[in-house]
Order: C-alpha cells, then sequence, then structure tokens
C-alpha cells in the first residue's frame, strides 16, 4: 500500500490547470480530494505521473443561489454541503445525502466535484445529480461546456469528460418548495460504499403524485436514473401497488456485481428495499 | 471520634494512597498513549538503517519455474534482493513453526497460498523498495488448488507440501494423507459411542467457527541490527513473546543467545497475532546480517490481513446425547482444521488442536470424545488464538451452539437446559470427562444474577408477542434473545502438560526496590495494550505497601526481563500475576526480618499492616516500607546480605478457568438482513479483581471483536484461491457507530491455586460473546425453523436465510 512516483502540481488558476493537464497528457490525473484516487494509488490499480491539485483554485468552491437553480462549485467539500444554508433551505436531500458520505474526517476534504466527476459507482452524488437533473459545467483546451448528469455517466471510471476537461460546477435546479425527499443508503458500517442506495424527489397534488424522480446508487457500473419506475408513480396515490410497481422497475435495471457486500440477487433486491423507504419517507415530507 | 475508628480511618486513608488492587487506577500508560507519544516499531530511526519489502505471489498454488532480479537490482537505491536461493546455503529457506511443522520463509519451489513471500527486496528507502518488488519477474506455472478443507484429502486432491510428501508421520502421529497434518483424539470413544446409541435424545449439527483475522491497528514489523564487530544482533519487533523469538532466532540462525538481544517496544494490539514468527522477521534479520546495516520491515494492511496468522477455521460436527428430561449424558466431536498451506498454530508443542477439548463448557457432561484433523489447503499459516485461549472461541462455540439446539428440540428454554446441566458449586474442582480439572466456580449463581439484571422471563414473553405479530404481518422485525454462558481455560500453563518448542510455560518477575523506597519490577510477559504497567504495580502495591505510583513495571527487553513465555491466552495474570505476588512475599519476608532488627524484637512480634510492619500490641512502634528499604541497603541485620529484591519463575499448578453469563436482544430486519444489538449483558467471574476500570475495558474490546466476528468480520477466499476483502474496505472492523452499548457485570469466585486468585479477563469476554450474539441471531429465526445459521451473520447472509423460509414474498 505504497504508491508510486508521482509529481505533483497545484495551479492556481483552471486556465493554468487546462494548461497543465493538456501538457502533461494522459498520464496526469485530477486531484481533488483523493478519496477515490489515493486509495487507488497506495493499492498501485493507479499510477498517474502527475497529480494536479485542483485545491489552490479559490473560484471553484462556494455554493450560490442564481435564479431557479443552485450553483455549487466543484471544489466545495462535503462538509460546506452539509452546513450550507442555501441548499439546506432549497435542496435538503443534498446534505441528507452528504451525510451518508464516508465519515467526518472524509467530508473535510472529499469534494462535490470529485464525488460526481470520477465516475465510480460507489460514490453517492452522482445518482442523486441525476435524480435532481444537474448539469455539470466543464472546462477544456477548446473552451467550455456542459453535460446533463443523466448524460454523464458511461461504465466504471468512464464518463463523458475528455482528459484534459475539468469538472468546474454543477447547475441544479430548485424543485418545488413542497416537494418531498429522501436519500435511503444500506452500507456494513460508517465510511462504507452503499450495498444500495436511492435518491428520490417527488412532489403530490390532492394526494396524488405529480411528479417523481429516482436515482440508484452501486447497483451497475454507473450511477441509474430509474426514469420508468418513477413514471409509473405519476398520477397514483402512492399506493401499494404502484409502489410495488415501481419497485419492480427500479429493480428490474440494475446489474449490481457480486462482492462482499453480497451476491447480486441481494443488491438488486436491496436497491429495491431503498426505494420503498425512500418513497415512504418522501411522501411524508411532501407537502400537497 | 474514638480510637479504633481513628485507626481504621487511618488505616483506609493509607490503604487508598497505595492504589493497590481493587482500585480503579487509571492506566499510567496512557499519558503516553493519549498524547501519539508511545514508541512503536516504526518509530525507529538508525543510521544506514534499509527497507524491505516483499516480492508475492498472485497464485494459491503455482510453481516457480524462474526468477529474475536483475531488474529490481538495476534500480538505483536497490541494495539487494533475497531469493529462496540465498537463504538456502544459510539452512534459512524454512523455519520451523511452533506447531513442529516447517514453513517457507521465501517460496523454493512453489507458492502454496496466494500473497506468499517469494522475494525480499532491500532498498534505501520504502518507496524504493516497494517499486522495485514490480521489477522482480517470477514466472509462474499456476496449478490446481485446494480450499475447500473437505477436498484436501480425496485421493486425486493435489499434493500441497511436496517438501514433507514421504514423510508419513509428523509432529504429532501419523499423517493419513500428504495433505493430512495431524489426527488428535482425546475422550473415551467406545463409551461414548454406547451412550449416543441407547440415548432418548440426540442433536447433530455441523458448526463452523469461519476464518477471520486478529487484526490489531499496529501490523507486525521488526528491525534487525547486526553488528558485525560485536557478532551481536538486535531485533526491535511486534513480539507477544520476545524470550521465545530470542530463542527461535538463536536456534535457527545459529547465533549464541546471550549475543542476541531482542526488544519488543510499545506494542499496538496482539490479538494473537504476534505470538508467531514470520517472514519478515527472518528475512530482515538476514539482511542485517548479510548488509552490516539495520534493515526495517513493515507489513502493510492487506499484507497483515492476507498473510501473517489467520484464526478459526473449524469446521465441527458436533453431537449432544441426552435424556428426554434434558439431562446431557454425552457428547461428541469432530472437528476438520482448515490449518492453510503449513501448520503454523501457535498453540502449546503438545496441543495440536489448542485447548479444544475446553468444549463440554460449563456442563456435568459426565463421558465425551473429541477427534481433530488438521489438513492443509491453499491458503495462509497460522491458526492463532484470537483474543481468546488456544481453539477456545470454538471449543466454546461448539458447546453454546449445541445447547441451543439440544433446547429447541427437547422444547425446553434454553436456559432452563443450562441450568439443569451446570457443574454445581459443591462439584469444584471439576474433573471433567475430556481431561481438565476446572478450578472454581459457582455458575448457578451467576446465571441467576445474569437473568434477573437483563429481566429474562419478561424479555422472552415480549419475544412472544412480537413472533406473533411477525406472524400477523403486523411487524417486519425479528427478536432475538441470545444466551452464552462460558468457560474459559487459561493461564498457560503447568509444565506437564504445557510447553513451546520444550520451554515450559512458566512466567516470571523480578522484583528490585531502591533505597528510597521505589520500585522498579521487571517481568517475563509483555503487554500490548492490557495495561501491565498499571495492574502488576497494584499487585506489588498491596502485597508490599508501597505506592504504586512508585512502582516501575518494565517489560519487552530481553537483556533485563527475567525469561517468560509472554502475553496470549489470558496468561499474564494467571502466571506472571501469581510470580509478581510470589516474588513481592520473598521480599516482604526479608523486610519483616529487617524490621524485627530495628525495632529490636522478634519477627514473630511483628504483623503487617497495609504499608508497615508494627509491633503486636504497640501500635505506635513499626517501621514502613519505605524505612525498611534504606535499612535493607544501609542497617541489615548481622549476617544478611544488602539488598532488597526478588525473582520468582511461576510454575503454574492448574490452569484457571474464569467463567461468565451473556445476554443478547437482538432486532432483525428481514427485509434487510440488517441485525441491530438492543441490549448486550455480561457478567463476567474472573476471580479477584485486581483493577475494575481495566476490566471493564478489556470485557469491552473483546466484546466488540466478538461482535465483529460473529457479525461479519471473515477472510473468504474464492474457488481460485483469491483472499477476498483483505483490507478494511471490505474487513469487518467495527467503529463506535456500529459497536453496541455494552452492560458490564460480575460476581467473583477466587481461583484456589492462584497466589491472589486472579484468573484473567482479556479473552473471556470474546470466547464468550462470539456465541452469544450468535445465538441471538439464530432464536430470532427458530420459531420459523430455520436450523442452524452459520455465521458469519452479515446483512446479506441473514436476508439469504429469510429468502430461503420464504419471508419476502
Amino acid at each position: 500500500m505504497i504508491p508510486g512516483t508521482f509529481d505533483y502540481h497545484r495551479p492556481a488558476s483552471v486556465e493554468d490547470a487546462v494548461a497543465l493537464l493538456a501538457r502533461l497528457g494522459e498520464d496526469a490525473n485530477i486531484l481533488a480530494g483523493g478519496h477515490s484516487l489515493i486509495p487507488l494509488m497506495k493499492t498501485r490499480l493507479a499510477s498517474p505521473e502527475h497529480l494536479v491539485d485542483l485545491s489552490g483554485i479559490g473560484n471553484l468552491k462556494g455554493i450560490s443561489v442564481k435564479g431557479d437553480e443552485v450553483v455549487i462549485g466543484a471544489m466545495t467539500t462535503q462538509f460546506e454541503l452539509i452546513s450550507s444554508e442555501d441548499l439546506g433551505r432549497h435542496i435538503p436531500i443534498i446534505a441528507e445525502t452528504s451525510r451518508l458520505i464516508a465519515d467526518p474526517q472524509i467530508r473535510y476534504k472529499g469534494t462535490f466535484g470529485g464525488n460526481v466527476a470520477n465516475g465510480d459507482p460507489g460514490n453517492d452524488m452522482p445518482a442523486l445529480m441525476m435524480c435532481l437533473g444537474g448539469i455539470y459545467s466543464v472546462t477544456g483546451p477548446d473552451g467550455s461546456r456542459e453535460i446533463a448528469a443523466r448524460d454523464f455517466y458511461q461504465g466504471a471510471y468512464f464518463t463523458a469528460l475528455e482528459h484534459g476537461e475539468i469538472l468546474t460546477a454543477v447547475r441544479i435546479p430548485i424543485p418545488s418548495p413542497d416537494h418531498g425527499y429522501a436519500y435511503e443508503k444500506l452500507k456494513r458500517k460508517v465510511g462504507d460504499y452503499a450495498t444500495a442506495a436511492a435518491a428520490v424527489v417527488i412532489t403530490m397534488a390532492g394526494g396524488k403524485c405529480t411528479s417523481a424522480s429516482i436515482g440508484l446508487t452501486n447497483v451497475s457500473e454507473t450511477p441509474l436514473w430509474a426514469s420508468d419506475a418513477a413514471a409509473l408513480l405519476v398520477g397514483t396515490s402512492l399506493d401499494k401497488a404502484s409502489v410495488d410497481a415501481a419497485v419492480a422497475a427500479a429493480e428490474a435495471i440494475t446489474q449490481p456485481a457480486s462482492d462482499m457486500r453480497g451476491p447480486a440477487e441481494y443488491r438488486t433486491k436491496m436497491a429495491g428495499v431503498m426505494v420503498r423507504r425512500a418513497l415512504e419517507r418522501a411522501q411524508s415530507r411532501a407537502k400537497g | 471520634m474514638n480510637d479504633q475508628t481513628k485507626i481504621d480511618q487511618d488505616r483506609a486513608e493509607r490503604t487508598e494512597k497505595l492504589q493497590g488492587m481493587g482500585c480503579k487506577r487509571k492506566r499510567v500508560e496512557d499519558v503516553r498513549f493519549t498524547q501519539g507519544k508511545g514508541s512503536y516499531v516504526d518509530d525507529l530511526k538508525l543510521p544506514g538503517m534499509l527497507f524491505g519489502d516483499f516480492v508475492r505471489s498472485p497464485h494459491a498454488h503455482a510453481r516457480i519455474k524462474s526468477i529474475d532480479t536483475s531488474r529490481a537490482k538495476a534500480l538505483p537505491g536497490v541494495v539487494a534482493v533475497l531469493t529462496a536461493a540465498d537463504l538456502k546455503p544459510l539452512g534459512l529457506h524454512y523455519m520451523p513453526t511452533l506447531a513442529g511443522d516447517v514453513q517457507a520463509v521465501l517460496a523454493e519451489e512453489k507458492v502454496l497460498f496466494q500473497n506468499q513471500e517469494v522475494a525480499f527486496v532491500i532498498a534505501e528507502d520504502r518507496y524504493i523498495a516497494s517499486d522495485a518488488t514490480e521489477l522482480v519477474d517470477v514466472e509462474y506455472e499456476a496449478l490446481p488448488c485446494i480450499v475447500d478443507p473437505f477436498k484436501s484429502m480425496d485421493p486425486d486432491a493435489p499434493i500441497l507440501r511436496e517438501d514433507i510428501k514421504d514423510k508419513m508421520v509428523g509432529a504429532h502421529g501419523p499423517r493419513k494423507h500428504p495433505n493430512h497434518i495431524f489426527e488428535w483424539q482425546i475422550g473415551d470413544k467406545e463409551a461414548t459411542d454406547a451412550v449416543f446409541a441407547k440415548a432418548d435424545v440426540t442433536i447433530k449439527e455441523m458448526l463452523v467457527d469461519h476464518r477471520t483475522h486478529p487484526s490489531p491497528l499496529e501490523t507486525c514489523q521488526s528491525v534487525a541490527s547486526f553488528d558485525k564487530v560485536k557478532g551481536e544482533l538486535t531485533l526491535w519487533g511486534t513480539f507477544q513473546a520476545p524470550h521465545v523469538i530470542r530463542t527461535v532466532v538463536s536456534l535457527i540462525s545459529g547465533l549464541p543467545e546471550h549475543k542476541i538481544h531482542v526488544i519488543a517496544p510499545d506494542i499496538g494490539g496482539g490479538f494473537g497475532n504476534k505470538v508467531g514468527a514470520y517472514a519478515g522477521y527472518v528475512c530482515s534479520v538476514v539482511g542485517s546480517i548479510v548488509l552490516g546495516v539495520p534493515v526495517k520491515w513493515v507489513e502493510d494492511r492487506m499484507e497483515n490481513l492476507s498473510t501473517t496468522s489467520f484464526a478459526r477455521d473449524y469446521h465441527m460436527t458436533t453431537e449432544l446425547a441426552a435424556t428426554k428430561d434434558g439431562k446431557i449424558q454425552a457428547m461428541r466431536v469432530h472437528v476438520l482444521a482448515d490449518h492453510g498451506a503449513f501448520d503454523a498454530c501457535a498453540d502449546p508443542s503438545k496441543w495440536p488442536a489448542g485447548f479444544m477439548n475446553i468444549c463440554t463448557g460449563s456442563y456435568d457432561i459426565p463421558t465425551a470424545h473429541l477427534a481433530v484433523d488438521g489438513v492443509y489447503t491453499n491458503k495462509a499459516s497460522g491458526g492463532v488464538a484470537y483474543r481468546c485461549s488456544f481453539r477456545v472461541t470454538e471449543a466454546v462455540f461448539a458447546i453454546e451452539r449445541a445447547v441451543e439446539l439440544l433446547a429447541d428440540k427437547l422444547g425446553m428454554d434454553a436456559a432452563e437446559l443450562r441450568i439443569k446441566n451446570f457443574i454445581k458449586a459443591e462439584q469444584f474442582p471439576y474433573q471433567s470427562a475430556l481431561g481438565w480439572e476446572y478450578d472454581s466456580g459457582d455458575y448457578h449463581t451467576a446465571m441467576k444474577k445474569a437473568m434477573d439484571t437483563i429481566g429474562y422471563k419478561e424479555l422472552r414473553e415480549e419475544q412472544a408477542k412480537k413472533r406473533d405479530a411477525f406472524k400477523r404481518g403486523e411487524t417486519r422485525e425479528l427478536m432475538g434473545i441470545g444466551i452464552s454462558f462460558f468457560t474459559e481455560i487459561v493461564g498457560a500453563g503447568p509444565a506437564k502438560n504445557c510447553d513451546i518448542l520444550g520451554i515450559a510455560m512458566f512466567d516470571s518477575a523480578e522484583i528490585r526496590i531502591h533505597p528510597t523506597g521505589s520500585v522498579i519490577a521487571r517481568m517475563g510477559t509483555k503487554s500490548q495494550g492490557q495495561g501491565h504497567e498499571t495492574t502488576y504495580a497494584q499487585i506489588i502495591a498491596t502485597e508490599i505497601g508501597i505506592p504504586a505510583d512508585d512502582i516501575m513495571i518494565e517489560e519487552g527487553n530481553t537483556d533485563t526481563a527475567p525469561y517468560g513465555l509472554g502475553t496470549y491466552g489470558s496468561r499474564s495474570t494467571p502466571v506472571a500475576g501469581a510470580a509478581t505476588a510470589v516474588a513481592a512475599r520473598k521480599i516482604k519476608a526479608k523486610a519483616q526480618m529487617i524490621a524485627a532488627h530495628m525495632l529490636e524484637v522478634h519477627e514473630g512480634d511483628l504483623e503487617w499492616d497495609v504499608d508497615r510492619f508494627r509491633v503486636k500490641g504497640l501500635p505506635e512502634k513499626f517501621k514502613t516500607m519505605k524505612e525498611i528499604a534504606w535499612a535493607a541497603y544501609n542497617n541489615p541485620p548481622p549476617n544478611m546480605e544488602p539488598g532488597l529484591e526478588a525473582v520468582n519463575y511461576y510454575e503454574p499448578p492448574n490452569m484457571t478457568y474464569p467463567f461468565g453469563a451473556y445476554f443478547c436482544v437482538m432486532d432483525i430486519d428481514v427485509d434487510t438482513g440488517v441485525a441491530k444489538t438492543r441490549r448486550f449483558y455480561a457478567l463476567d467471574d474472573c476471580g479477584t479483581r485486581i483493577n475494575p476500570m481495566i476490566i471493564e475495558g478489556q470485557v469491552h474490546g473483546g466484546l466488540t471483536e466478538a461482535f465483529a466476528c460473529a457479525m461479519g468480520q471473515e477472510i473468504r477466499y474464492d474457488e481460485h484461491g483469491n483472499v477476498m476483502g483483505a483490507s478494511f474496505m471490505d474487513f469487518f472492523l467495527p467503529t463506535a457507530v456500529e459497536t453496541p452499548h455494552w452492560e458490564t457485570d460480575h460476581t467473583v469466585t477466587p481461583s484456589p491455586h492462584h497466589p491472589i486468585g486472579a484468573k484473567g479477563v482479556g479473552e473471556s469476554p470474546h470466547v464468550g460473546g462470539v456465541p452469544c450474539f450468535s445465538n441471538a441471531v439464530n432464536d430470532a429465526y427458530a420459531f420459523l425453523g430455520a436450523g442452524h445459521i452459520q455465521m458469519p451473520h452479515d446483512a446479506w447472509r441473514l436476508w439469504t436465510v429469510g429468502q430461503k423460509l420464504g419471508l419476502h414474498n
């Protein structure tokens, strides 16, 4: 568990970082907190020759409300997500999810951008961003572009981010103030990745579900947006039959690996249990 | 205030000042540990020190076709690369194990488990050494491997140990197959079979105590420094038994024992992991002897979990025979023991299955038979006593699961069945059917206190209601009540049956009183966190009346400490604690002679009073120990040699037998398989209690490790012999969040043969805890007809139980 040799760079601006990445090529990795990358380096599953640390770039941090969106800088730590009043008021599921990431020490260093950008299916934020319809702002040698979270994840550690591009911020539409939400995560112990987890955001009117969105964590090579499952709920009273159908639809899109958390069959079923429990809690929180 | 009250008060004040036995003295070692000022092996930095790292096998079983070290040697900063070819001329490519087998230091022709040591790279720093391991080119030819111990002795099984394939008599008798290590039997087979043949009721179950690993926070490590001029070797290391290591190093290196200085500095937990001798120790020694500079080896976490000393892996076919009203008549157990690639169990030499024959437990079972077959597989070697005396967790798991299964079959309450079969207080000392003499116990009293405190009757009533509610579909939660009534066997041990490599398992204490009345005492044991510096001082304080704060305890330096067999199997208090009391009493006897001389009376006219000798009937005439210490050096009686010190090598007449009654209340979510421990109550009887606070800490720690083992901790292998989950990402080490709240309690039944009546406690909670958790889980599902549920009880396995029972439909 001793990493190989690497050079360390700490640029002061996004422009410098992009230029560095362009110059260093494929052997450079972005360091945005390091809680996924460094364990891979210690086991030598990753041996980058260069680490480009983004922590010296001041304007990548921060949470702001702009119109009907919240914008979160990529280097905002998970601790800062938990303590943000703006987020707590507008999109409280982000703090609820952040509290279930690793442990307090890691949340002081781990960043929002690192969590969504590196494509680790065990990370919690990607499924949540798919659930919320987040938009990723990306800057590279050819300028800036935007990618929807729902289009971003292509495989384990494989995303729409091109080499040399940096994820700088995420725009998240603010849900209706009456929305109900819940993030349910089953894990073996503090600090563990999910055996299965589900993010649910719904709105209700007159006892009927008017919108629903469901994200699933760590039950496939990528985070999943369970759009079919969510569609089965809209227009229903979230009665047992409708929830059963949605749970079955969510389970149907999972393709988990068998690992020490349990065999694939178990993890699929747990995705269903998490969806069911998240729906129950979301419904209890929804107004209208 | 009358005179007597005054005297009593004065005596109480002086007693309190001593901080002796029975007081909650704060741990003196924590002053440095809580400030990060401990001094561990890896803190050691010596001039010119080099660093070693291993090239390890990716295969579980493979022939080594070639090893090419040239690319590694060419890397700047690499000083040497050792392979078996370098060790063989020195006779060091194999080393003896504590179990009478040999173990490869560096693999010669074959590798026998994944991550086995193949080459040792020595470089100028830790990073270069690690880089260079990737540059050693080893060509392997993969061979079929054995993962399932039940296939080890198949006629067509691949032969694993080609080095001993023709040696059909091993250290413990004949071998039935080249992959067989030993068969060990005890008890009366014929009589046992006869009882089973005509018993009213019998139960039979395969109980698996799965493979896991003791995981101290500090991994195994060493620094060897050979002085070529003096021909002396200094070896610092994580050694639970430093003197034994010195003797082993002398035997295998040929260096005379007095020229070997073994030092165990502060140790960050052991739990059995640091009893054995490992390839890393040998390679650091060889590296230093060859290169003439110090060589450090520090194991990383994955190496620790996957190579040095697993625990358990006992597959126990357990049977009980009983009358229809629940009197147990006989026990029959067969164990298939998976020892991995080498037999490196750390047991006393005559006990290839440790003290597994304590498996009749706390019950008066008149007839029993135990047979154990040890086999080789393509897994790491070990079989250490993980926070328990040798194989005692396995034994207690077998009997405590078996009585529950019997209760279930008889339709009897599991507590009632236990009480019915307990050895009675008047039966001690009790001769067990499998050969032990239990020193003391009062099981009925302990059980009653535990049941009353936990509210056993009310819990069963609550459980009955919850079961009905579950059947009606009103809850998805199952409630389990776990019971364990264990008897440990610790304090190895009497020389007549306990030795390690021929060295009798005594232990020792040397106490030296300085002229000003302060004390240094040295022991043959070695604390890894147990708090020896605190507790031994309390024993001495009470025995000789010098405040514990004026007593320094030193362990771990083999040049200064008297020879001892080390700390494991809860033997420090039963053996070295006894040596401490006996040595202190020798000092006290001499002190009495000196006091008599000082007071100009006959010795017999003196009486001991907390911290002084006083003249009977003349309480104002006395000499304190402090005054006596000064006189011992400066004014001893005529014809008495000056000084005040004593040494004792204590050979215990018997083991000690701590016991306890544990109860666990658990709630299990059938839809996820997640089990929550609602309550855990542990009543321990460890005889005389030296420091109640340290006992409580030991119980908390032991229960936490029991919780881990029962509820998810495991070292698993896939079908190709790949070790799974050997990192803290997967290996279940509970944090404060997962760990249940512990309720502790006690009774006191002193050991009749121990000088202070103490029995040892560090391992009881682990031994008693594992079956208690497992029984709670099994009890939760029992009314649904689940049958025996194997450990570990992690969420997915419990969900699978529910799945098989159709609970998710």
